[in-house]
């Protein structure tokens, strides 16, 4: 390139200027390809930089997937004895005898959906109206420590949620609660099976409650980032054909959130499934299907933490590591039907 | 001011505007604002940015009351009732003066939603009934030709043009009294614009309209009545003809020239 230029110029008879602009370009080119060659050290060694920044993060991305690999085949190996002693009858079968090895997942799985279901169904109305609150409706100066105080709930760990559901919130509830449910819902078929007595002041509905106070942190902190992500002028369109906050929130913000508030419920209840102390303080540990919320029962998880230390025999461990997995099945697809749910929103809104 | 006071074929005034001031917290961003607008006439608010035309706009349908810190003082007449009454029911009021953005704001819902959803608020109406009003504001904003075959898609599908037509359908479904326009063409191009403007000519036959534009060509084009304002203060307000062809302050003069703003 640089021998083509002076010559074309040349050819093209650029006159007498000819010689002096020759000798420019041979200076141009001596500078030029030193820099040339500088340069092409420095390229050499940030190429290499490059490369190995390129390694490390597909490591870290390769690490995990080895992980999850790992767990899952342990998970399997480890369930295998009990996989091969029970079949799939383990995961209809309400037994379980240490004593005679006879062990079924179903009363665990039935307590830890039913206890998230709950959770879920307290958490999720309590969760957007905090959210609405704060940032539709709040005085400006409570904005922020309301805010911060729902962050500080998410911080509090789970085994100080276990023993204030054990001390405090169980004997309200044995106390006050569950004597008036019991009473109001007597006569009603069908909910007085659901709140059939004695008031243990343990149990399901306790867990669930127990449940619902540990997810809202996220459902109403979520909640309040996506309303947030909504264009004010979008809310003064709304407001401007004559929407009251009310009809704002239903018919706008709401849609235009729908995926990031799905988003945060379903990491709610992906919390709510897996959560083991609290739930272990106050359900009751009982391996068998009430009718009743108000009755005793287990999770997959209290189950486990209960009583892995003293399973002996290793079909017990095995039935235990079963548990284990059904668990990880059961979030797999939780998360798996989430995911799948905001695709199909997001294509429809594309 | 002075040209809207002296002529006696003044057309009736249906939003009168007086002594207004307007705050941001401390800062007074409108300085005793006093100025019509006549029924079924368009008035352009036109000014350098910042200079307080879309706040004036904004003080027509309350819009400012969403946000804290900002307050309007003075008093701003709608056939002789003082909007800046705080005992006045804000929804009716803005079911009554609408308003369309600088950008298209359509709801996240399908079209025939985008408009059937506004007349839903103030009327129980039989499917049939709800239709024909949905197709009338439609054919209103000149959208229903394009819209006719998919009217349960989503409005966010449209063109930027074709938004901002379904925006104004919505606005007119309500059937409105005022309706204002903050820069509603600013993200359109020019064959949009043209439709816009067309759009906003033939409204005038109902509605009484504000805009605020940039566009000095857009202002002689789309308006009867123009207000020139300048760092929160009204310079001059005057039939369009007059304000262009002769305007009686040299800041007018300087801002339509294109020597400042």
């Amino acid at each position: 390139m640089f021998s083509i230029e002076p010559s074309r110029r040349n050819a093209n008879g650029a006159g007498g200027e000819a010689g002096s602009e020759m000798s420019e370009v041979v200076l141009q080119q001596a500078t030029a390809s030193s820099v040339a060659t500088d340069r092409a050290r420095i390229l050499v060694r940030l190429a290499l930089v490059d490369r190995i920044f390129r390694e490390l993060t597909r490591g870290a991305a390769i690490a995990v997937l080895v992980i999850l690999g790992g767990v899952i085949l342990s998970l399997v190996y480890g369930s295998w004895p009990a996989m091969k002693a029970f079949g799939f009858g383990f995961l209809v079968s309400q037994a379980w005898n240490p004593v005679t090895d006879n062990f079924g997942a179903l009363p665990a799985i039935y307590g830890t959906i039913l206890t998230s279901v709950i959770a879920m169904l307290i958490a999720i109305p309590v969760g957007l109206g905090i959210a609405v609150f704060l940032t539709e409706l709040c005085p400006h100066v409570f904005r922020r420590p309301i805010g911060t105080a729902i962050e500080l709930l998410a911080g509090i760990p789970s085994i100080i949620y276990g023993i204030w559901g054990l001390f405090v919130l169980a004997p309200f509830l044995q106390s006050h609660v569950q004597p008036a449910l019991i009473a109001a819902f007597g006569d009603i078929p069908l909910f007085s099976t659901l709140f059939a007595g004695p008031p243990y002041g343990i149990g399901i509905l306790t867990a669930g409650f127990i449940l619902a106070i540990m997810v809202l942190p996220f459902v109403a902190s979520i909640s309040r980032d996506v309303f947030e992500t909504v264009p004010p002028v979008l809310k003064e369109a709304a407001s401007g054909i004559g929407c009251t906050t009310w009809e704002v929130m239903r018919y706008v913000v709401m849609p235009y959130t729908r995926v990031g508030v799905i988003g945060g419920v379903m990491l709610g209840l992906g919390r709510a499934l897996g959560e083991t102390m609290a739930v272990t303080f106050v359900i009751g540990n009982a391996h068998k299907i009430s009718g009743s919320l108000l009755a005793p029962g287990t999770t997959i998880s209290a189950t486990i933490a209960n009583e892995f230390t003293e399973a002996v025999g290793d079909l017990y461990t095995s039935a235990l590591i079963e548990l284990g997995l059904i668990l990880f099945v059961i979030t797999f697809f939780v998360l798996a039907i989430a995911r799948y749910m905001l695709m199909r929103i997001e294509q429809k809104a594309a | 001011m002075n040209a809207a006071v002296q002529a006696p074929k003044e057309p009736p005034t249906k939003v009168s505007v007086s002594g207004l001031d307007f705050y941001y917290g401390a800062d007074r961003s409108l300085k005793n604002i006093s100025m019509p607008l006549h029924t079924n006439k368009v008035t352009a608010f036109i000014g350098p940015s910042g200079c307080g035309k879309s706040t004036l706009l904004r003080v027509l349908n309350r819009m400012y009351d969403l946000y804290p810190g900002q307050r309007a003082e003075g008093e701003v007449l709608l056939d002789g009732e003082n909007i800046l009454d705080p005992a006045i029911d804000l929804n009716a009021l803005r079911a009554r003066v609408g308003m369309i953005f600088q950008k298209p704001t359509p709801f996240p819902m399908s079209i025939y939603e985008n408009i059937a959803f506004g007349i839903r608020l103030y009327e129980k109406l039989p499917r049939a009934d709800l239709d024909a009003r949905v197709e009338a504001a439609l054919r209103g904003a000149a959208l229903w030709d394009e819209v006719k075959d998919k009217l349960h898609a989503s409005g966010l599908g449209l063109s930027g043009g074709q938004q901002q037509r379904l925006c104004i359908a919505r606005s007119v479904a309500v059937q409105p009294e005022v309706i204002l326009f903050d820069e509603p063409c600013s993200a359109l191009d020019p064959i949009s614009t043209a439709k816009v403007e067309e759009l906003i000519d033939e409204l005038t036959n109902r509605y009484t309209i504000a805009i605020v534009t940039h566009n000095m060509q857009q202002a002689v084009r789309v308006s009867d009545y123009t207000a020139f304002m300048y760092l929160g203060e009204l310079i001059e307000f005057g039939e369009t003809d007059d304000v262009f062809n002769k305007p009686k302050e040299k800041r007018t003069l300087d801002y339509i020239t294109g020597r400042f703003g």
